[in-house]
């Protein structure tokens, strides 16, 4: 951060004069603005509360922690003096003002696809269009040796693609459908899908940037916050297989479909960034989203299986976590475990339910979640908390009964897994809960 | 003091206020509404399972006015020193954003014809004489027809769930058949009826009356409304009345109004400000804006607008009048003056069904506004000649879930032992086969019973309380009784083994221990006329045209039915004479 801030110094005088040179149009901010948020920029550099792309918010790195910077246009403590050049080199390439590699935590990778005219856009935006901030995030507590940037240069060189290679793979790509070519570039670059929803090597890096990289891309990645970003494939029973294109399009501008609701991470990317885009877009990345075929084979179908329903509705609650099921869940989530479309998501069928990994569903336990409110689907909808209501061996019971009812038939979770798996704090925590 | 300013003002976070605010910041203007109580959300006060904790809840008053700081104080007759209402019992008050709205049971009902009009279809019928002496009957100035659309656009907002039985002038289904002609049907369908409901359906049937579902304000379904606002679908839990609803089903401004009106960058809401008067210029007919008192900074801040709308509970607009001086304070020994005149309650008894044991009534499961209703004695729609009484009573059973505590306050019934084995067996007995009917019935408005500033208590801030004279009278009383008695076939068609009919004793004062309801009206009603009236038929004061008072203080007598209705569909009428007439060129809508 030192670094930048006396870079910063040296270079002000001339950029803030040409800063002042070209009057953009507004046009041109509004489609800055559009691709911001089609990056979900805010996700990493606004704290809530905070003015926003003033950057704070924390990475915990296994060497450290890493705090986002300022990206407002303020010259001292924010990106006002960097040249167009400079910008679109950290934007596509991770390269800082400076020369230094960026943590990968930017989603450089991703975003190397995204066209000059956007990067332009982009930053006639963060120019004209944020409000200069003159705050600086906490400084990095990662501590020499470890803090050394050029091992992070051999990083980039190693797994991040230059702009022209992006392009070629991205872009350039031939599609049957324009559409398909478009949603291809939202989700592969600005939309940057993978960073959470593609696995990672031991080096960090995402195993595949495109869809043209192989089927491990957007098979689902690893935990976040106790937020286990499931599979954006086709697969029937843990991806998007049985979602239509209409479902994944309601999800994303209202974060609630028919399917299932946003929560965790993915909330914040409804909230910040899919809401704002146009049908048009969200059609296309729906489009892309569903070309991506199952990676896993054979592919079990899902079918709904009444034994359950037909169990409680008798009264009978001799199955295991069935009662904890039916006095805490069964309420919004019903018997037949169908819940009730775009209000209280289903259980039955979720893919998030029968997922291998068990951690959103034990997070969702303790910490309760929110379906976040847009400017499309105004009331906010809260999952409460469970963790001062439930022992670990009931959450483990009902997480079982949840994962093996109406024909989800997933694995058991164990008690062990749930310890394990517990989040430290229990609640929402800081969260700022939905006022409806 | 600091002053800052807004377009228009609206004091009071609950429905009436809601809708006013959502249909100024649609008409353009700046709106700041004040709310003395917190925020309030259903992420936290309905969170589950620890939001349905009777205790906490019902019993302690979670989500209801706080009484330390301000109260009413209360006596049955003039002459008599009123006292001040400590705890809360009788009727409960809101506090909070959402106010009453946000405790409520939900029943939502469309005012009878007739009831708009009583008095002159009194007259019409009856003849001038029919009117007892000291009870000033009045007409609201405003008819079924002119509401309709409001009607309509409450129900819509709400995510109303009933029958209909007219609409358009053609009979379309199930519904009241004492309904008028809707232009529209219930947004969503009937909820389904819990088992007493069921019975109390075939019985009243069968005793040769006219049930129907109750309009409920709770979603049969999963709804949304037209701001885009949505609810759930209630399950039955019970826990309505005194409770958030943690299924996001029961109607709340905060549900179904505020989550649209938060984003609106025209609103603002202000919590923790209590209103301490409504500030007049010199001439006292123009309302310059508001004085509130931050209960954080503990410092009194001043607001400035054009336009100021009370949306307070019903006696909290009432003392806003008389604390600021907007119109004249009424006077009982003459009969005169318009604010506190026409103080209005509800009748409200209970009559219990024992049943064989071998009908359980699961009294816990319920819902606020859902159940079964007759209408055959409410309103106009029997002949009250043999009778010599005004007013009515609807009859229904509103199973709305009854919680362990209150069950055994309930008991066993009158013949039961007070303790000991044969109260718990009574106890047991009655939680597990009996049936509750109620007579929910209209009140009156008398000369003698009146709201004026007390002459002795003071609240914290240094504000004399306001003051209710009240006590049942006679016509009401016999009103009570004979609806009741029409009760005793039902109880007969149901098998009932045992029944108990409630009613009103008369002599019996009205005793603020017992909870009856939270049904206040009148105080400064709206009507034709400004000498029996506080404000027009557009809820805007007669003295100071640029404050319209939204609420149940505008009813001139307390109706069979359950205010929130009307009030809301008020609050949609007043809003859309505001925004079509008044905003246009601001000064009283009516002319006398």
């Amino acid at each position: 951060m030192r670094g930048i801030r006396f870079a910063l110094c040296l270079a002000v005088f001339p950029l803030v004069a040409s800063a002042h040179a070209a009057t953009p149009s507004e046009d041109l901010i509004r489609q800055g603005e559009y691709v911001a948020r089609a990056a979900d920029c805010a996700a990493c550099h606004s704290v809530r509360g905070q003015p926003p792309f003033s950057g704070g918010v924390p990475f915990d790195l296994p060497m450290g922690r890493i705090y986002s910077p300022n990206i407002t246009p303020d010259p001292d403590h924010g990106i006002g003096s960097d040249t167009e050049e400079q910008f679109a080199r950290a934007i596509r390439e991770g390269v800082r003002k400076d020369g230094a590699s960026m943590y990968p935590a930017m989603p450089f990778p991703s975003y190397a696809r995204l066209t000059d005219a956007d990067v332009h856009a982009l930053f006639v935006y963060f120019r004209y269009g944020v409000k200069p901030v003159a705050t600086t995030p906490p400084a990095s507590t990662i501590v020499w040796p470890l803090s050394m940037r050029w091992p992070l240069t051999m990083w980039r060189g190693m797994f991040a693609p230059t702009p022209r290679q992006a392009a070629a793979k991205t872009t350039q790509r031939s599609f049957p459908d324009p559409v398909l070519a478009r949603g291809a570039y939202l989700v592969e670059g600005a939309g940057h899908c993978g960073a959470c929803h593609t696995p990672r090597a031991l080096s960090l890096q995402e195993k595949a940037l495109t869809a043209a990289d192989g089927d491990l891309y957007l098979s689902g990645g690893g935990s976040v916050d106790g937020w286990h970003p499931p599979s954006l494939r086709q697969e029937n029973r843990t991806g998007l297989g049985r979602w239509s294109e209409d479902d994944i399009v309601a999800f994303l501008r209202g974060a609630r479909a028919s399917e299932g609701s946003a929560f965790g991470g993915m909330a914040d990317a409804v909230q910040h960034g899919t809401q704002y885009l146009t049908d048009d877009d969200l059609h296309a990345i729906a489009r892309y989203l569903r070309s991506l075929p199952a990676r896993k084979t054979p592919d079990l179908v899902w079918k709904y299986d009444p034994t359950t329903e037909t169990a409680l509705r008798r009264g009978d609650v001799s199955a295991r976590g069935a009662r904890v099921y039916v006095d805490h869940c069964a309420a919004c989530h019903r018997d037949d475990g169908r819940g009730y479309p775009a209000v209280f998501p289903p259980l039955a069928g979720n893919p998030v339910v029968m997922d291998e990994q068990p951690d959103s569903l034990i997070t969702l336990l303790f910490k309760g979640a929110i379906v976040p409110a847009s400017h499309n689907a105004p009331s906010a909808f809260v999952m409460p908390p469970f963790a001062h209501v439930l022992s670990e061996q009931q959450m483990a019971d009902v997480l079982s009964f949840i994962r093996g009812a109406w024909g989800n038939d997933a694995a058991a979770v164990d008690v062990e897994v749930v310890r394990k798996l517990t989040p430290k704090e229990s609640g929402a925590g800081g969260v700022k809960m939905p006022l409806n | 003091m600091t002053t800052k300013n807004a377009d228009a003002i609206v004091v009071g976070a609950g429905w009436a206020g809601s809708i006013l605010a959502k249909e100024l910041t649609e008409a353009g203007l700046k709106v700041v509404m004040l709310e003395r109580g917190p925020d309030r959300a259903t992420a936290v006060e309905g969170a589950y399972p620890d939001s349905i904790d009777e205790l906490r809840g019902a019993i302690r008053h979670r989500l209801f006015q706080d009484l330390s700081r301000t109260t009413v104080t209360i006596r049955n007759k003039i002459g008599q020193t009123a006292l001040p209402y400590r705890q809360l019992s009788a009727f409960l008050p809101g506090e909070g954003v959402g106010g009453a709205g946000l405790h409520w049971s939900g029943v939502h009902f469309r005012a009878a014809p007739d009831d708009l009009a009583l008095r002159s279809n009194v007259i019409a019928r009856y003849g001038q004489k029919f009117i007892p002496e000291g009870m000033n009957l009045q007409d609201y100035g405003v008819t079924y027809d002119e509401l309709e659309p409001f009607f309509d656009k409450a129900e819509k907002v709400f995510g109303t769930s009933g029958e209909a039985y007219k609409i358009n002038g053609k009979v379309v289904g199930n519904g009241n058949v004492f309904a008028p002609s809707r232009s529209d049907d219930f947004p969503l369908p009937p909820l389904k009826d819990v088992y007493t409901a069921n019975l109390f359906r075939k019985a009243a049937s069968d005793a040769g009356y006219h049930p129907y579902s109750l309009p409920a304000a709770n979603a049969s379904r999963q709804y949304t409304n037209p701001y885009g606002a949505q609810m759930g679908p209630c399950n039955f839990c019970g826990y309505c009345s005194g409770y958030d609803c943690y299924m996001y089903s029961k109607a709340s401004p905060n549900v179904n109004i505020l989550p649209v009106l938060r984003k609106d960058p025209n609103f603002t809401l202000i919590t923790r400000a209590h209103v301490m008067r409504v500030d007049l210029d010199s001439t006292k007919t123009r309302a310059t804006g508001v004085t509130y008192l931050d209960l954080d900074s503990n410092k009194e801040v001043t607001i400035t607008a054009d336009l100021v709308v009370l949306g307070a509970f019903q006696f909290h607009n009432v003392h806003l009048m008389l604390l600021s001086g907007i119109g004249k304070p009424y006077d009982a020994q003459k009969n005169e003056g318009v604010v506190g005149r026409n103080f209005v309650y509800q009748t409200i008894t209970t009559s219990r069904a024992w049943l064989p044991e071998n009908q359980f009534t699961n009294q816990f499961i319920g819902t606020g506004g859902g159940g079964v209703a007759i209408d055959d004695f409410n309103s106009m729609n029997f002949d009250h000649g043999p009778h010599g009484f005004v007013g009515g009573s609807p009859v229904w059973v509103n199973q709305a879930g009854v919680k362990p505590i209150a069950a055994s306050t309930i008991g066993g019934g009158k013949d039961a032992p007070r303790w000991g084995a044969g109260y718990k067996k009574a106890l047991v007995n009655t939680y597990r086969h009996a049936m509750a009917i109620d007579a929910h019935g209209s009140n009156m408005a008398y000369r003698d019973v009146f709201l004026d500033l007390d002459p002795t208590w003071k609240n914290t801030y240094g504000q004399p309380l306001l003051r209710m004279t009240f006590d049942w009278q006679d016509n009401d009383i016999r009103m009570n009784r004979y609806v009741v008695s029409q009760i005793e076939p039902i109880m007969k068609a149901l098998g009932a083994t045992k029944y108990e009919l409630g009613m009103l004793e008369p002599g019996k004062p009205f005793d603020t221990r017992l909870y009856q309801t939270t049904h206040l009206g009148g105080g400064a009603v709206m009507g034709d006329d400004p000498n029996t009236s506080a404000i027009n038929r557009y809820l805007q004061s007669w003295d100071v045209p640029n404050v319209f008072v939204i609420g149940s203080n505008a009813f001139p007598q307390g109706m069979g039915y359950n205010p929130t209705g009307m009030v809301a569909a008020l609050a949609y009428w007043s809003a859309h004479h505001i925004r079509t007439t008044y905003l246009k060129s601001p000064g009283p809508l009516v002319r006398v």
